[in-house]
């Protein structure tokens, strides 16, 4: 009895006093308060510090850059070349995921020195977060394509705009109702925090949509994509690297998802990769920020991993999705 | 001198210890209450709202889709599991002791060892395909969840019921074969009801780990926010929430607050579970 007592008394002390931390810390929204961040387990690389010696002009200093797990394996690859070069043997480069959020989180409170993040920071700090966007500097290092996919049996190759809004709105529940087989159609969507369904909400069906009864939700493309290969009457979305003949690769209103339909503006579901760093990146960040827009890793790394490299991009998109012509 | 250091040791050994887990607590905690305190959230609203759509204009958080999935799996696991896991004990103790020690007893304690996205892939590639060909719906849902953490409970369920059975006092079964009682008289007259407390520990303890277990039961669930209305169709769990939303929120926005309370929910049902254990404990001394 004895025990069970103490072990509430510690119990009901910890959710006291959280509870009055809580009313002095966070009226800042989540402003961390001292105490938290002492719990929280401090990010295992101090940011990058330089040490400049007027006689050597090596740059040195450790990166850490955490977030998407999209664009992970890029940055890795990357780091990898980067670290290798004589000029940058100095300079360690730590990539580790975690989501977006964690990585838009951990560069703005300063834990990270690069935040990978698959949508603009302005769309994950809001209200009064807004702020902590501001901060930020973007650094648009490649382009992700995207298309609808489906189970191979569905019997279709295309839909328009509107078949696809009213399938994943639930207004369309079989797949004859599009010229498909009599097969019930099952969503396979992403958890609605995901960037990637941002993405597709935003440029391939121009509208939210809730999350159906029925619908699976899963975060990672893998999964995805192997749940789309078996599920009869699956219907999903994936990054153009994780298109195969397993799986039936939609068109969009007739408009096949190439890499050089995305360049030239035909096929309109694409996203930026964006590394952001909190305000502008000091010499060493910037020497890897460069080896990322260089010419030479856009044009092998970037395109190896199934990115499109930014360079090649013929238009500009902004926030708000207004394109222009570079 | 030895004394001094030893005993030194220890007290420092538990400090680490207490300040840990007061730490994670407090964090949680911190977390897991701002959505009451300052996002304006009831905590009536989060135990018993249906909807769950934090994204939306007007934010919703209701968590009771995930409350659900998340008590009918753990207790589904332990249907499954305890009949399973006591018919291993007692072919281990009464029925093929030798057999059961080399050969059962290792084999269901390697099943503790392998890691939970093993048994997530193993149950989409195998127990999901299954499910979709026998029965109505895609295969995923609250059963699946169920089968892939029942085989995932079995080691805890059997290894207490196993210590239980050999720990019984020799007397009790040898008096009752003495009386002429056969040996499934014996088991299920003297044996069982001897030990059930012992065997509702292994399946409390089975429950709490069932309750927390994440990336298994997220791969084979489906996910869908809501209540389903059956067995076979995509529900959702407190933890496969949290594992789906955690990395895309930052810290600190309302959502991801919200995700903390949940987590805060499962620390409290933890100890819940470590209260049931004792209880259960005290009645077995007796």
């Amino acid at each position: 009895m004895k025990k069970s007592m103490t072990l509430l008394m510690t119990v009901v002390l910890g959710l006291t006093l959280a509870a009055c931390g809580s009313n002095n810390g966070n009226n800042a929204n989540g402003a961390a308060s001292p105490s938290e961040s002492a719990s929280a387990s401090p990010s295992a690389s101090a940011p990058a510090s330089e040490s400049p010696s007027p006689s050597a002009e090596k740059l040195t200093g450790s990166i850490l850059a955490t977030g998407s797990s999209a664009l992970q394996p890029l940055v890795e690859q990357v780091a990898q070349k980067f670290m290798a070069e004589e000029e940058y043997s100095g300079i360690t480069v730590q990539v580790q995921g975690g989501g977006s959020g964690t990585g838009l989180t951990q560069v703005s409170d300063g834990q990270a020195d690069i935040g990978n993040s698959d949508i603009f920071a302005e769309e994950k700090f809001k209200d009064a977060d807004a702020p902590k966007a501001a901060e930020l500097v973007d650094h648009q290092v490649a382009v992700v394509g995207m298309a609808a996919v489906a189970h191979p049996e569905v019997g279709v190759d295309n839909l328009t705009k509107q078949q696809l809004v009213d399938i994943f709105t639930g207004k369309i529940t079989n797949w004859k109702d599009v010229g498909g087989a009599d097969q019930e159609i099952v969503i396979i969507n992403r958890p609605s925090s995901s960037g990637t369904r941002k993405t597709f909400e935003t440029y391939a069906l121009g509208t939210t949509t809730e999350d159906l009864p029925g619908s699976i939700q899963q975060d990672s493309s893998g999964t995805v994509h192997k749940l789309v290969a078996e599920t009869p009457g699956a219907i999903s979305y994936l990054a153009l690297s994780y298109l195969d003949d397993k799986i039936q690769v939609l068109k969009y209103d007739g408009v096949e998802p190439t890499v050089e339909n995305i360049t030239t503006g035909k096929f309109p579901v694409w996203a930026y990769e964006h590394m952001y760093t909190k305000g502008e990146p000091n010499p060493v960040v910037k020497a890897f920020l460069d080896y990322m827009m260089s010419e030479e890793v856009q044009n092998t790394d970037v395109t190896e991993l199934n990115f499109i490299p930014v360079t090649s991009m013929q238009i500009v998109r902004d926030i708000d999705g207004n394109i222009t012509q570079k | 001198m030895e004394e001094l250091r030893g005993k030194a040791y220890v007290y420092a050994c538990i400090l680490v210890l207490i300040v840990t887990i007061f730490s994670i607590v407090y964090f949680i905690a911190v977390r897991g209450l701002s959505p009451f305190l300052s996002d304006g959230v009831g905590i009536g609203e989060m135990l018993f709202g249906k909807t769950w759509a934090p994204d939306a204009d007007v934010p919703l958080y209701g968590a009771l889709p995930f409350l659900f999935g998340s008590f009918s799996t753990s207790l589904l696991a332990a249907l499954i599991a305890a009949p399973l896991g006591f018919c291993a004990s007692i072919f281990m103790t009464e029925i093929m002791p030798k057999l059961g020690k080399t050969v059962l007893q290792p084999a269901i304690e390697l099943l503790a060892g392998i890691p939970s996205v093993v048994y997530g892939f193993v149950g989409l590639s195998v127990i999901v395909p299954f499910l979709r060909d026998t029965f109505p719906g895609q295969g995923i849902g609250i059963l699946a969840g169920g089968i892939v953490l029942s085989i995932m409970i079995l080691p805890t369920v059997t290894t207490i019921s196993t210590d239980a059975l050999r720990s019984l006092p020799s007397g009790l079964k040898e008096g009752s074969y003495a009386l002429g009682a056969t040996r499934w008289q014996t088991i299920s007259r003297i044996v069982l009801p001897t030990m059930l407390p012992s065997l509702l520990t292994g399946i409390v303890l089975g429950i709490a780990r069932a309750f927390g277990e994440a990336l298994a039961v997220q791969m084979v669930i489906g996910n869908a926010p809501h209540i389903p209305g059956s067995l076979f169709e995509s529900a959702s769990t407190l933890t496969s929430i949290i594992t789906l939303s955690m990395g895309n929120t930052t810290l600190g926005s309302p959502h991801n607050n919200a995700l903390w309370s949940l987590a805060l929910f499962l620390l409290i049902m933890t100890f819940v579970f470590v209260f049931i254990v004792r209880l259960l404990e005290r009645r077995a001394v007796r």
